[in-house]
């Protein structure tokens, strides 16, 4: 067994069931030590699951789990730590009420006694700094008054802080989907280096191309089990898609009626708060207005700014219509976890369904089932917790709660974050349905294909607007060049 | 970051901590204004009278509130422990520390019942205030009792120049601030009111946690009892019933939020302090008849709480 002496974590015949849902049907996974495993698969394909028993969250009901050559019988979330398996989870799993040195302190049971607090600072200080150079992080700040990006850094730095026990496999579950492009390379480019001194990666992400240039072997997860597994070199973009059972990937159809934009009504004439100049954002009705730049240039401070002003007056803003707001940090701004998915959607449109003064409950279902059909959020029923759906569904449905209303602005903050690309798709097309039909979309994406999407895209940097172009002048480069553009 | 965010970083962390000290500041004044010899060791004394005791039941209701719960049994249980005091304590007592012990044993069981069956701690607690208030009665049909000897000479005690209250406030300040602030378990405890989550991911025992927060809760509770009695020098069973609001108004005052994990010790104290100067001195000067003086304290309540949300509002307005 010459290749087990070089493999860290072996899953065998793994199999795991909530009830009557089987999410993982008998996966075979070996990790060898410094090598790094792509995994893809649709929302609800069972990587979560994956991740979760790696990390020792949940307990298979079948299969053998050997780690760093022992089978684990009792494996539990203390043992897969003492054993350098860390995680980074795609919903954050700070504390935002700690400050980032406090949340280092957490996962390092080892940081106690005198001086505890000033070795962790240290601790995921350095780490800040190795794989993050000027990251502008305090380790004293309280994590709830970081921007979502940054959140992410502290909490990729902290799975790879090192007290008592080495991070020997760092499972990375969409790492780069709240970072920019500057830091997400940061990230990948550190991964490498780590790798190649021995820590093992497992990367999840719905960016193929960051998963086709960043792992040493790729798997692709289908309906709980692993479908496809080979050398990153013997997959293309088109191939992963065809083995994750999406429908044909396509460049999204640049559609010929480019709406007149000066003959449309203006919906949206906004100018953000540090905008010098007099230049400002203008959507038109009908039209996809992307908004982009690295993340946090105060694109979502532009759209809060909006959907205030829907209803408080602001002179740097007017606004013909109503709005309504898809929020980007789904669990703090979006979902209301209590409620059932129904209640979630139709949340935006009481007043439409009332009679009498009182909700009626037979509308309020005819509503809800119409947008489920529609914009096929994966649920047996609608009375289900909305947290019964996985990630991208619960997206689906925040979608959702938007288009059902009688907003005419859709302002959307990023919402396409951890996101499948066959719902990323199937989004799309209900946001050009829904632009031809006379709404207006604002939307802050960090994904530059994304912006393809778009009729007008503005370039924010600091806070203001660098720049604007039509679809016809867009490109990755000339984004990405207007991002970085020095101040004048 | 945007110029806007880096305000907000530096500005309203300072401002959100300074809070609490200005509403005790603006107090101080009105008092000051309206009586300047009560600003004097001897006025702060007699003003501050019962504020040890509300400082407790507050630091109480705050590690609670830390574990994103409610105790609605704190003020019965404050009654409770003051009955025990001033009867078990004082003629047997091995056996009124064995059950004070044992009653912060019941606290941690409640949390710990809390938590497993995840109940609503309102409606646990609310169910244990009954408890607590029948056993009181029990223990003590009628107001009366004796205070232990030592207890009435600790809480009699005159140190120079700083009156008693100021000083114990301070220095339990200090400590509930140490303890839970910049020791290493004090994070995991905050934590846990942040995300849980989180801290059960990282291997941590929520169970633990939940039991320690209500422990520690149910000892401040106990002190607070005690240094009750120690002032009073007898007990009643209903001489707690006030602290449970009063503990978590001080609670809020300090700055703390009921989710969230955000609660501060001194904020916690400095709050307990102000509603303790607001409640009686301030309207006794203000010549407001003592019919009144509830709703007034109530009322006072109101526009202090107001303020604070509306200076936080313009911060994140900012």
């Amino acid at each position: 067994m010459g290749e087990t002496a070089q493999c860290f974590a072996h899953l065998m015949g793994v199999r795991k069931q909530f009830g009557a849902v089987v999410a993982l049907d008998g996966v075979d996974l070996k990790i060898g030590a410094g090598q790094r495993i792509g995994l893809v698969g649709h929302n609800g394909a069972g990587k979560s699951t994956l991740m979760n028993i790696l990390a020792g969250a949940y307990a298979p009901n079948q299969g053998r789990l050997f780690i760093a050559g022992k089978e684990q019988p009792d494996y539990s979330v203390g043992q897969a730590q003492k054993l350098g398996v860390r995680c980074v989870f795609q919903e954050l799993s700070l504390c935002p009420n700690l400050t980032v040195a406090e949340n280092a302190r957490v996962t390092h049971p080892a940081l106690r006694g005198l001086g505890w607090l000033r070795k962790a600072k240290a601790l995921i200080a350095d780490k800040l700094d190795e794989i993050f150079p000027g990251h502008g992080i305090s380790v004293s700040a309280q994590v709830k008054d970081l921007a979502i990006g940054r959140r992410q850094m502290v909490e990729i730095a902290r799975a790879f802080t090192e007290t008592d026990t080495p991070a020997r496999l760092v499972i990375l579950d969409e790492p780069t989907s709240s970072l920019d492009g500057h830091t997400a390379a940061q990230l990948l480019a550190f991964m490498r280096k780590a790798a190649s001194g021995g820590t093992s990666f497992v990367l999840i992400s719905h960016m193929l191309g960051e998963i086709l240039e960043n792992s040493d072997t790729i798997a692709v997860m289908r309906d709980g089990c692993i479908v496809a597994q080979d050398g990153a070199g013997a997959f293309n973009r088109d191939r992963l898609v065809q083995a994750m059972g999406a429908e044909e990937s396509h460049a999204p159809a640049s559609s010929d009626v480019t709406a007149a934009r000066a003959q449309a009504s203006v919906r949206v004439r906004a100018r953000p708060r540090r905008q010098a100049d007099s230049r400002d954002a203008v959507a038109h009705e009908g039209e996809i207005v992307g908004l982009a730049g690295l993340a946090g240039q105060g694109q979502t401070d532009l759209l809060r700014a909006i959907f205030l002003a829907s209803s408080r007056r602001s002179p740097d803003i007017t606004l013909s219509g109503s709005v309504a707001l898809v929020a980007g940090d789904r669990q703090a701004d979006g979902v209301f976890p209590l409620w059932s998915i129904a209640d979630n959607i139709t949340i935006r449109s009481l007043g439409r369904l009332a009679r009498y003064g009182l909700i009626s409950s037979s509308r309020e279902q005819a509503l809800s089932d119409h947008w489920r059909d529609k914009i096929q959020i994966r649920t047996p029923n609608m009375r289900n917790n909305i947290l019964s759906l996985s990630g991208g569904n619960q997206q689906k449905a925040l979608f959702a709660r938007a288009l059902a209303s009688d907003a005419a602005i859709i302002l959307m903050d990023d919402p396409m974050r951890g996101v499948d690309i066959a719902t990323k798709l199937e989004v799309y097309d209900i946001i050009r349905q829904q632009a031809q039909a006379g709404r207006t979309f604002l939307w802050y994406t960090t994904e530059t294909d994304e912006l393809s999407v778009c009729d007008h895209v503005y370039v924010l940097r600091d806070g203001a607007i660098v720049d604007d172009m039509t679809r016809d002048a867009l490109s990755e480069a000339a984004v990405i060049q207007s991002s970085f553009k020095e101040a004048d | 970051m945007s110029a806007p965010g880096k305000a907000k970083f530096q500005f309203s962390p300072v401002a959100r901590a300074l809070l609490p000290a200005v509403s005790l500041l603006v107090v101080l004044a009105g008092i000051a204004w309206l009586n300047p010899r009560a600003i004097s060791y001897f006025g702060f004394n007699l003003m501050l009278n019962l504020a040890i005791p509300i400082v407790l039941a507050t630091l109480a209701q705050m590690f609670v509130i830390a574990g994103n719960d409610l105790d609605l049994s704190i003020g019965p249980f404050i009654g409770f422990a003051a009955c025990v005091s001033a009867t078990w304590l004082h003629d047997a007592p091995l056996i009124g520390s064995a059950i004070l012990i044992c009653a912060v044993g019941v606290y941690a069981a409640m949390g710990a019942l809390i938590y497993l069956r995840n109940l609503p701690s309102v409606v646990v607690t609310l169910g244990m205030g009954f408890v607590w208030q029948g056993l009181a009665i029990l223990v003590l049909p009628q107001p009366g009792g004796q205070s232990p000897g030592w207890l009435a000479s600790v809480m009699g005690f005159h140190p120079p120049f700083v009156p008693f209250p100021v000083l114990v406030a301070v220095v339990i300040a200090v400590m509930v601030w140490f303890l839970l602030e910049r020791t290493s378990y004090g994070v995991i405890l905050r934590g846990s009111g942040g995300n849980p989550v989180a801290i059960r991911r990282a291997g941590w025992s929520l169970l633990k946690i939940k039991m320690t927060l209500f422990a520690v809760a149910g000892l401040f509770g106990v002190l607070s009892g005690l240094s009750l009695v120690g002032l009073t020098t007898s007990a009643d069973a209903n001489i707690g019933n006030g602290y449970t609001l009063l503990g978590i108004a001080g609670v809020i005052l300090g700055g703390g939020e009921f989710t969230g994990g955000r609660v501060s010790p001194i904020g916690a104290v400095v709050g307990a302090l102000t509603l303790a100067l607001a409640a009686s001195p301030l309207l006794t000067f203000m010549h407001i008849p003592p019919d009144w003086q509830i709703g007034a304290n109530g009322a006072i309540l109101i526009i202090v709480l107001t303020a604070r949300v509306l200076v936080s509002r313009r911060q994140e307005a900012i």
